[in-house]
């Protein structure tokens, strides 16, 4: 790795005591930050640790509650995103920023000078896309691109205006690891040019391999600056979270017992224009089986899980056994009767209802499965108060949900604490079946591994479980047996031991063949 | 018999197209104001009083124009700077505007009303049957014709109208960009009003010159749907408000012609026809998706 570290005294950026106040609870508490010229400059930290916080600051759409920003030598009050691009800012969000109706130009034109005619913009943009090795089509609408092209056009947009710091946020969270390879290029492209790069992650092999100095950021304050390369992912986690994350334990080889899911050759037709199609989609769960379906996001995920769950039920009710019925055309609770249990992806609007609390949103997904535990008086469903609340605290106590108050607002709960108590909400049933969608989605390290626990645990007791997700650390940390969801389509599941990174990644890509994999392996 | 026909169908068909459009903008802002027919009966008391009192009528569709936007202002500063819910805030400004203009309008009734007279446009208007129809018309029908094409080209061809466009699919995105969501808004919302109050005015001096209490007739409502079954484009309102008004024309002649229909069924014909084509119109959803202003109805408060 080239030094180039000391290449002008004055450091691009230096944050000095930043600090942000939302009512008396401070988001970030004094941060210091250095940002060196041609540097990848890591933000590490858990969610919730401040780091988008911070980054909102820099960009000029939060302002702080108190210290400084120094740019190229000079103190600056960033008062907008307009501001920040002036100077030389560049961000590429998390969440796209992008709309979704307009074309690719558009949406770049947007942040650019009027009076650029959009025909230019559109020009310049293929050019880039090209140099750059991120294409892209100037005239396509955004609604029709995959997840890491519209990450393309982001971040070709920051390009655009020839920054000199680019801040990414969760860059490769939605991406493959090819995709992410050829992020990590253009990234070295871009410091090879003398730009700086803020990498905001949670990943330590990546900021151990891209990244040449890395600030860690825990409960809004700086706890570390360090050379990643120099610290181990232990040392590095240890800054993170404060204390060693509890290591799940895995199951040794669970007795796998009869069939409990049993999906043949699944059709579904998209809904929706921007929804996929499933195409002939089969698996098979055992009792004891963790079975993990990765992928990346957009790719049929969720149109599978509401087939599972019935959310949206088949047209023919054979295609969707479980416990050797037939239950295609009933719906959640049909299937719940049934003995499933089912966690959907968002937690807000979906899971649970935002401003009920925790003992109403139990009532609502159980009251049809746990009637006669629930509701008295027959025709009447009287609502047993006592009962359900007891059953709450119960869940509570099993997950270690963290509340404030004895049956809070479930918009009360941090994201971690709330999916806690959601899968407890339905491993307290001792479901024969669980299907969850993305189980640790934005949720802290400490619940991600009690939750990933939760799930082994549920499989070693005899039960069929299915974790939809994103996150291949997770995937290989639970699954007994992995499938990889591409366009709709469901890949054959292979034992998790024998696959590779490096195959899951093709077969994300769409390559079903597996004859292809591991020869081509390269070293890291 | 054609001709008048004709002429009869653009004057039922220049005021939805003219509320349509505006409420169009205000939509695609991501705004959504269920008071247009608030809004344009209080354009027909303001034009009926402007020209009563100055005896200009021209002054009157001023007057019209201004009342609307000044009457929409009260729709914008509850939702946008108060936010409240738009739904019931519109509704509330439709019943306020029938009230309200009602009693503002209570001395004229009876009065009869200053006709806005024709513009001619001198060689053209001398064509046969197009000339009449097309160059003899007052300035509301050239207004609704420039305000189509403008505001068309407005919305697919300027940058600010591609950062309303943003705005209407996703304030959040469009706020971090630094486009100032509250304000472009305000001026979504106002032109909306003006348009609605332009639309009233030509209902006051030009349909029927007069002030009678509720002369909006639903008229508003009419534009709300067109809109949406339009899919917020310009040209497919255009389209909507003149088979609504041609179809409400016609039937009221079949009524007067006495063929063996129920009239009931024929008066039921300008929403049911106006309707199928819309849909027919729109049936690709992808377009209907594309074109769908997102955000239209929510709340934004940008965080602080």
């Amino acid at each position: 790795m080239t030094k180039t570290i000391d290449k002008e005294a004055v450091p691009l950026l230096q944050v000095r005591g930043l600090t942000k106040y939302f009512g008396s609870f401070a988001a970030n508490n004094g941060i210091d930050l250095t940002i060196a010229h041609g540097e990848i400059h890591a933000l590490l930290g858990e969610n919730g640790a401040g780091k988008s916080t911070l980054v909102k600051m820099l960009f000029g759409v939060l302002q702080p509650s108190a210290g400084e920003i120094v740019w190229t030598g000079k103190p600056q009050t960033v008062t907008s995103p307009g501001h920040a691009r002036s100077l030389g800012i560049g961000m590429v969000f998390q969440h796209f920023s992008l709309f979704e109706a307009l074309t690719v130009a558009e949406n770049i034109a947007l942040s650019l000078d009027p009076k650029i005619p959009l025909a230019t913009i559109a020009e310049e943009a293929a050019a880039l896309s090209r140099a750059y090795g991120l294409p892209l089509d100037p005239s396509s609408h955004v609604a029709d691109l995959s997840v890491g092209e519209r990450q393309r056009i982001e971040i070709v947009r920051a390009l655009l205006q020839n920054p000199k710091l680019i801040i990414l946020d969760e860059p490769t969270s939605v991406l493959t690891p090819q995709e992410a390879d050829k992020l990590f290029e253009t990234l070295f492209k871009l410091k090879a040019e003398g730009r700086s790069v803020l990498y905001i992650s949670h990943r330590l092999e990546e900021v151990q391999r891209i990244c040449d100095r890395a600030t860690v950021l825990r409960h809004g304050k700086v706890t570390g600056a360090c050379d990643p390369r120099r610290e181990t992912p232990a040392s590095l986690a240890r800054m993170m979270v404060g204390s060693e994350v509890a290591a799940v334990h895995r199951a040794d080889a669970n007795v796998l017992g009869a069939t409990l899911v049993d999906v043949r050759r699944l059709n579904v037709p998209a809904r929706t224009p921007f929804a996929v199609t499933l195409k002939d989609v089969s698996l098979r769960v055992r009792a004891g089986e963790v079975l993990a379906i990765a992928g990346v996001a957009g790719n049929g995920q969720g149109e599978l899980f509401d087939a599972l769950s019935g959310e949206y039920p088949v047209a023919d009710a054979e295609t969707i056994r479980m416990r050797d019925k037939p239950v295609g055309r009933l719906g959640i609770n049909g299937r719940r009767m049934l003995g499933a249990g089912f966690v959907p992806e968002e937690r807000h609007g979906h899971a649970a209802v935002s401003d009920m609390s925790l003992s109403d949103n139990l009532l609502l997904s159980r009251s049809q499965s746990d009637r006669t535990a629930f509701l008295a008086g027959g025709f009447a469903s009287v609502i047993r108060h006592d009962t359900i609340r007891s059953a709450a605290k119960r869940i509570c106590d099993m997950m270690d949900v963290r509340k404030s108050g004895d049956d809070p607002a479930a918009a009360s709960l941090s994201g971690g604490n709330l999916q806690k108590f959601i899968i407890g909400r339905e491993l307290d049933r001792q479901p024969s079946i669980l299907i969850v969608n993305q189980p640790t989605w934005g949720v802290d390290a400490g619940a991600a591994s009690r939750i990933r626990q939760a799930l082994i645990d549920l499989a070693r007791s005899g039960s069929a479980v299915v974790v939809i997700s994103q996150d291949l650390d997770e995937i290989f940390e639970v699954a007994t047996n992995i499938a990889v969801i591409s366009e709709g389509r469901l890949s054959q599941p292979f034992p998790a031991g024998e696959l590779t990174l490096e195959k899951i990644g093709l077969l994300m890509g769409g390559i079903h063949d597996s004859t292809h994999g591991g020869e081509t392996a390269h070293a890291h | 018999m054609l001709e008048a026909i004709l002429l009869t169908i653009i004057t039922a068909a220049t005021p939805l197209v003219i509320a349509a459009v505006g409420e169009l903008v205000t939509e695609r802002a991501g705004v959504l104001n269920l008071g247009v027919e608030g809004m344009m009966i209080m354009g027909a008391v303001c034009a009926f009083a402007g020209s009563y009192l100055t005896g200009s009528p021209l002054l009157g569709v001023l007057c019209g124009i201004i009342g609307g936007a000044l009457f929409s202002l009260l729709f914008g500063f509850l939702t946008l700077t108060l936010v409240t819910n738009q739904v019931a805030t519109g509704l509330a400004l439709t019943i306020l505007g029938l009230g309200l203009s009602g009693q503002i309008g209570e001395s004229f009734v009876g009065i009869p009303g200053v006709k806005l007279q024709p513009i001619v446009f001198p060689v053209l208007s001398d064509i046969p049957f197009v000339g009449p129809l097309l160059f003899k018309q007052d300035i509301t029908f050239y207004l609704s014709i420039a305000l189509i094409i403008g505001v068309n080209w407005f919305l697919f061809k300027s940058r600010t109208g591609l950062k309303m466009r943003a705005i209407g699919d996703n304030h959040g995105s469009a706020h971090a960009l630094g486009i100032n969501v509250i304000r472009t808004r305000y001026l979504a919302v106002m032109f909306g009003g003006a348009c609605a109050g332009l639309a009233g005015a030509q209902l006051s001096l030009v349909y029927t010159p007069q002030w009678v209490e509720n002369m909006s007739a639903g008229r508003g409502w009419i534009a709300l749907a067109l809109v949406v079954f339009a899919s917020w484009r310009p040209w497919r309102v255009f389209a909507g408000g003149y088979i609504f008004g041609a179809v409400g024309i016609l039937q009221l002649h079949a009524q007067a012609f006495g063929i063996g229909v129920p009239s009931q069924f024929l008066s039921m014909l300008p929403y049911a026809v106006t309707i199928v084509v819309l849909i027919i119109i729109s049936h690709n959803r992808r377009t209907t998706l594309i074109n769908t202003p997102a955000s239209l109805g929510k709340p934004f408060v940008p965080d602080r």
